[in-house]
């Protein structure tokens, strides 16, 4: 196996860690203003991720320097050609990371409603975008020989990438409320769980529109044949078993589940994609892939390395957190932060 | 409006934006984990009650900091994908570090220190601030190794047409990147040695809980009396490297035309509106020789031969910075820094056991230096930023062949503006809540068992 394709996998992984991290910190987030009626309650729920969300999204940020760093044709394309998703998704993440250390900080109720709903708006909106733009690199945008987009952005919202973006929110809203029902007590945790049991219907059917459309209908996934539906497969029994483990009241597990189902989600699009890294539907000629939108074998070598090192020891001492913070977070002002 | 121009002017607004907020990220940091240290020592809970405080004002700071450096990392790709593409294989490695290295310890651990009060050992508490303040100013090693490379490239080869990087080692011992983290670091102190000197001089004026904020008052005045010498001595060894690196730079800096031996020194001068010729220039002689070779001798070539120079290497062409710009923004920072370690003299003169009834006067002086380092800081980065043009990275790439060649004025003018007004609204949200938090003081005298006093803010605010 070569470097190129070492850091294909890298990167994937680090999207993946992103999308399962942030994917319930969002849900979350979304959850704020529907599931907390008094504002203990939505400062518990916000304090389930508060010792963890930023931590969360450095995955983002590493797994755009990653990008930049072993694929820069693919970072300079892909940033530079979604430009407005880009600015609208960097405006979503500026509004929640301050509205998490901003909303308790006065007491006034108008100043803590504005910024719930700042929290819920900007988490779905980021994963929206999120999903529009994965999705778009899967099904191909116009790029041309020199591998510069030439659309605009209304290129980039397309129904498919719409289903797309609409389908990580509703998969993210369930993972949240079950991330909420591992996390809260009593008649919160109860909420919580009722909660993702009917956002999971829609979940499961949009979900299942999106996988099913992205697996015939791309030149990807199509080329790849069974191979590529395996992911997609895996991705819907995770989704149908997290239900089970719902009704189970199992929550750890149905977690867990919504968790695989992002894993697979992703993981499913990074299958397809390969060897590309974004699709030009211009013409095949002009996709770009892991070798010629790669970095020179030494820069690889030299990122491999720290990579090698690195992943692993920060991998331990975020689960470290999670074992610090491993109580369910209690309605009760003495105790929360945020 | 051309989208170099548009490009250029958001990466300013948005890098000095960014800038507001980094160097007291780094120095309060260590202030913090100091104070907490010392309270694991001493168990005197008056240290602990400190800790919170500036613990607050450091959180409330950190956070924009967090979210306006995300911006950074995506505006690379966004506005200046050719630059990217060109210096992807060496630029994008110490950024990627950068995450994998430092960010993630810094934002992990903060959440840890934020909630883990009851959670962890006293020792273990006050690790977790020290981690954080590891992480920060190991980021800032990453992103000034970064930018070391566009103002003094090292480590690479032109291949492909683009650079690639040859020696990972050359990149991160470059030694513009190390005088830049040396004068970044100390700056980061200073700035947070002057935030905590003027809100603990402000609330001694009120006579506030004086004991608690003489301690803090003494031990800013000491590290920052340190840290304004050294970064003195930083800039001026920079300064050295600049004249040997970017000897134009260097030239602009100093509005120094011809070429000379011995060189004069320019202690202010007028310049024509273009900013690109001085009109009138009072000179100290042979002072400029000194400051680069401490002797009064010693050639240094000047703006008008370096451009002959560079027309010749790299074609026609203008690579004359804007000359007042710098020039300005040059003796701007260098007499804040002068000024800056003054006041931390003679306030640590004054700190002993009178103070502050002697030194009264300084203590109303301290609450407006608060913004000196600030004036300093977003100086020297302008300073440094616009020296280098019409260069993105020195002689390799020029920033107008830089930008992203499938924007249109108008998608960059929406971002644009888009910045400016969020930008706007948040650093007015910003400033309220740091100044309202930073003059109610200290939180009440049982307050060691709380996270952080967020009840206290519902008390004193009405809220729910």
């Amino acid at each position: 196996m070569d470097l190129n394709i070492l850091w294909f996998i890298l990167v994937c992984v680090l999207y993946i860690g992103y999308f399962f991290l942030e994917g319930f910190d969002f849900g979350v987030g979304m959850l704020v203003p529907l599931l907390g009626k008094k504002d203990e309650e939505r400062r518990a729920i916000i304090n389930t991720i508060g010792p963890h969300w930023d931590g969360n999204e450095v995955w983002l940020v590493t797994a755009g320097g990653a990008t930049f760093a072993a694929f820069p044709n693919w970072y300079a394309t892909m940033f530079s050609g979604f430009y407005l998703g880009f600015f609208l998704l960097l405006l979503a993440l500026i509004f929640r990371g301050v509205a998490f250390e901003f909303r308790s900080k006065i007491g006034s109720p108008v100043w803590r409603n504005t910024w719930d709903k700042l929290i819920a708006i900007s988490s779905f909106l980021a994963a929206f975008l999120l999903g529009v733009v994965f999705t778009n690199v899967v099904n191909g945008v116009p790029i041309d020989g020199n591998q510069i987009y030439t659309g605009t952005f209304f290129t980039l919202l397309n129904p498919l990438s719409i289903i797309g973006g609409l389908a990580v929110v509703v998969i993210f809203l369930v993972h949240g409320a079950n991330f909420l029902s591992l996390k809260l007590t009593d008649g919160m945790r109860e909420r919580a769980n009722k909660a993702a049991k009917v956002m999971w219907v829609s979940a499961l059917i949009i979900a299942a529109i999106y996988l099913i459309w992205i697996v015939f209908s791309t030149q990807a996934f199509v080329e790849k044949g069974f191979v590529g539906m395996i992911a997609p497969l895996l991705a819907a029994v995770t989704l149908v078993l997290s239900r089970v483990f719902m009704g189970m009241k199992k929550e750890g597990w149905a977690f867990s589940m919504t968790g695989l189902t992002i894993l697979f989600t992703v993981a499913s699009l990074f299958v397809a994609l390969f060897p590309n890294v974004m699709i030009s539907s211009t013409s095949p000629e002009f996709n770009l892939t892991i070798y010629n939108a790669s970095s020179s074998p030494y820069t690889l070598k030299v990122m491999t390395i720290v990579a090698i090192v690195m992943v692993p020891v920060v991998v331990a001492y975020q689960i470290w957190t999670y074992i610090v913070f491993k109580k369910r977070v209690k309605a009760d002002p003495e105790t929360l932060h945020y | 409006m051309d989208i170099v121009l548009l490009s250029r002017w958001q990466f300013a607004l948005t890098t000095i934006y960014h800038f507001f907020f980094v160097p007291l990220t780094l120095g309060l940091g260590i202030y913090v984990a100091i104070l907490e240290s010392m309270y694991v020592k001493n168990g005197n809970p008056e240290y602990k009650r400190l800790v919170k405080f500036w613990g607050k004002l450091f959180l409330i700071n950190f956070a924009m900091g967090v979210v306006t450096g995300l911006v950074m990392e995506f505006q690379f790709g966004m506005n200046w994908s050719e630059y990217s593409r060109f210096v992807g294989d060496i630029f994008g490695a110490p950024l990627a570090m950068e995450g994998l290295i430092a960010f993630f310890l810094e934002s992990t651990f903060i959440g840890v220190w934020i909630f883990g009060w009851e959670r962890l050992s006293k020792k273990m508490h006050a690790a977790m601030m020290w981690l954080v303040a590891i992480g920060t100013n190991l980021s800032a090693f990453f992103i000034l190794a970064a930018n070391g490379f566009m103002q003094s490239p090292v480590g690479y080869v032109i291949n492909n047409g683009r650079a690639e990087m040859v020696d990972f080692g050359a990149i991160i011992t470059n030694p513009r990147a190390l005088y830049f983290f040396a004068h970044t670091i100390t700056s980061g102190l200073v700035t947070a040695s002057f935030f905590i000197l003027g809100f603990s001089a402000y609330h001694l004026l009120r006579k506030k809980d004086e004991s608690a904020f003489k301690i803090s008052l003494k031990l800013a005045a000491v590290i920052g009396f340190f840290a304004t010498v050294a970064v003195i001595g930083t800039g001026h060894f920079q300064g050295m490297e600049l004249k040997i690196a970017q000897p134009m730079a260097a030239a602009a800096s100093e509005a120094h035309f011809e070429t000379q031996d011995p060189a004069d020194f320019s202690l202010i001068a007028g310049f024509t509106p273009d900013g690109k010729n001085v009109t009138w220039n009072v000179t100290i002689p042979k002072a400029l020789s000194f400051l680069y070779y401490f002797k009064f001798e010693g050639e240094v070539e000047g703006i008008n031969n370096l451009q002959t120079q560079y027309e010749a290497k790299y074609g026609p062409g203008d690579y004359v910075p804007l000359v007042a710009l710098t020039y300005w923004t040059f003796r701007i920072m260098v007499a804040l820094g002068f000024l800056m370690a003054l006041i931390t003299l003679v306030i640590w003169f004054y700190s002993g056991k009178k103070f502050p009834r002697k030194g009264n006067w300084l203590l109303k002086i301290l609450p407006i230096a608060i913004f000196f380092p600030y004036l300093a800081n977003t100086a020297g980065w302008i300073l440094t930023e616009t020296a280098r043009q019409p260069w993105a990275v020195t002689g390799l790439i020029l920033t107008k062949d830089a930008v992203s060649p499938n924007l249109t004025p108008t998608t960059i003018l929406i971002s644009l503006i888009g910045f400016v007004l969020v930008y706007g609204v948040l650093m007015v949200i910003d400033l309220y809540l740091l100044i309202k938090n930073a003059k109610k003081g200290l939180a009440a005298g049982d307050s060691t068992s709380e996270p952080l006093d967020v009840v206290a803010v519902e008390k004193t605010s009405g809220g729910k």
